[in-house]
């Protein structure tokens, strides 16, 4: 069985779920209890727009033991249509196509795996479209 | 609010101590440095550490040295802030003698990082574990977002950041303390192993095993243990978003900003009166987005700044003298003492080749995770 430390995050990594603050409009992913801008504490629950444009991105070529496998990939700072950003894999694609202001799409996807008995753990990753 | 004055200090070489445990590490900088300000009693001390729990699997390191430093007894406090530890932990020695509460207080900072452990593990528990680590960032892999932003936004170049290294590295090359004594070229950091895109392993600090200590008193008390007491004329630490990617401009560590803004407020001095300083290069990049956020040059500059020599010894703003994270070695605890150990050399004139000539004034700049909180301290020779 998962983790409660995982499932308890399962909102935002399946399905993009962020709070709007009530008061000034700004969006939090995860959701917050405090907005930051206003210190409004009332918020309604909105789901993310799945398309996005790279920030700024690597491609990791050392990892830590969980993604040892996986690497070369590349990891970008992604902004979605809602001016959110979040840090994502960018899958399916070469390194060098990847380049900053590319229009993505964000996708469900196995992110790694979990403890020494290998739980498998989803989430969202990029691709570009 | 008393003046406060540090009146000695003691650190290991930083490096791969294979032969010495954390607790032996610890004790050896806190002897020398008890031994260079010649106190005899020690009312209460702060340990700045990130991690011996993923490290060494040891916690509870502030009684730890407390018993191996043979003063058990006294009142001592572990201080984290990630790799700002070292630096945070010297801002509550400060705020304990400025207050009045104590005296004599042994501030130091520690990191055994080569026992075995997953580092790039350890060291992603500065980052948002939830919302960066699990979706496969690494440390290094946060600053190259940091420096693919800047060069393209700056035109920052590659040649720029691997320009911090070889200088780094220069520096290095005569400090005894340092992990690597020897320099090394533009090509040998662009075409050293690829780490993260665009940062290979020589833009990155190594891991390794070290300890700093100093030791504080009122600066009305100083000139009785040392001729050369080196007043704090600022401690000041500041706070951002843990995550990089929260933050609205990826190429300005606000907190480093925030910290040295009022760190110059508090001395009432300004970037310019700077002599020399040690700033957080944990990874090339950061030492540049580092002098942009202190104000010695503006945002944007910094990879041209260091092309033209102007960080170098002899340039306009000697930074990282010492050698820097990069070549002196980064155990991250340790790092913000070690820091301050050689801004104290500096100002003292005991820097021997690495010495800028009349230093009077210097600062240190220490930082935790990808900026997420920055520790700015700046002294004067008394």
């Amino acid at each position: 069985m998962p983790s409660p430390r995982y499932w308890r995050e399962i909102p935002q990594r399946y399905r993009l779920e962020a709070n709007k603050c009530k008061k000034c409009g700004k969006i939090f992913f995860p959701p917050r209890l405090i907005c930051c801008e206003c210190r409004g504490q009332a918020f309604e629950k909105i789901r993310l727009s799945d398309e996005g444009k790279i920030i700024t991105f690597t491609v990791i070529r050392v990892a830590p033991q969980q993604f040892a496998t996986q690497t070369p990939y590349v990891v970008a700072i992604v902004e979605t249509k809602d001016e959110v950003r979040l840090t994502t894999q960018v899958a399916d694609c070469k390194p060098e196509d990847v380049e900053i202001g590319k229009k993505v799409r964000l996708v469900f996807r196995k992110i790694q795996e979990e403890g020494k008995t290998g739980i498998l753990c989803y989430g969202y990753k990029a691709v570009l479209v | 609010m008393r003046d406060v004055a540090i009146i000695g200090c003691g650190m290991t070489k930083f490096g791969e101590l294979w032969k010495k445990s954390i607790r032996d590490i610890f004790v050896e900088a806190g002897l020398k440095a008890i031994d260079d300000a010649g106190v005899e009693n020690i009312d209460s001390m702060y340990v700045g550490s990130m991690t011996s729990g993923l490290f060494v699997e040891q916690e509870h390191i502030s009684a730890i040295m407390a018993d191996y430093l043979g003063i058990a007894g006294i009142p001592a406090v572990r201080i984290e802030s990630a790799c700002a530890s070292g630096g945070l932990a010297l801002r509550q020695g400060f705020i304990e003698v400025t207050s009045g509460m104590n005296d004599i207080v042994l501030v130091g900072g520690v990191e055994k990082m080569t026992d075995g452990a997953d580092a790039t593990y350890a060291l992603a528990s500065a980052a948002d574990q939830e919302y960066e680590v699990y979706n496969g960032i690494t440390f290094p892999g946060l600053y190259a977002m940091i420096a693919r932003a800047h060069m393209h936004r700056y035109g920052t170049t590659r040649k720029q950041l691997a320009l911090v290294a070889v200088k780094n590295h220069k520096n290095g090359a005569s400090n005894p303390n340092a992990q690597f004594q020897r320099e090394t070229t533009i090509d040998g950091v662009i075409n050293a192993t690829m780490v993260a895109d665009p940062l290979t392993l020589m833009d990155c600090s190594p891991v390794s095993d070290g300890a700093a200590c100093v030791i504080l008193c009122p600066l009305d008390q100083a000139k009785k243990y040392t001729d050369t007491p080196v007043k704090i004329l600022a401690s000041c630490a500041a706070t951002d978003n843990i995550a990089l990617h929260q933050r609205d401009d990826v190429t300005i560590l606000k907190a480093v900003k925030l910290s040295g803004e009022s760190a110059f407020k508090q001395a009432g001095i300004s970037p310019g009166d700077i002599d020399v300083a040690e700033v957080h290069d944990c990874f090339t990049i950061a030492e540049i987005c580092a002098i942009e956020d202190l104000g010695f040059v503006a945002k944007g500059k910094g990879g041209e700044f260091t092309e033209k020599g102007e960080t170098a010894l002899d340039g306009k703003i000697p930074i990282n003298t010492s050698g820097g994270l990069k070549s002196k070695g980064h155990p991250v605890g340790a790092t913000g003492i070690a820091q301050v150990i050689e801004i104290v050399e500096q100002l003292r004139g005991n820097a021997g080749k690495r010495q800028v000539k009349n230093a009077k004034v210097g600062l240190t700049q220490n930082m935790g995770g990808s900026g997420a909180s920055s520790v700015v301290h700046i002294f004067r020779v008394v």
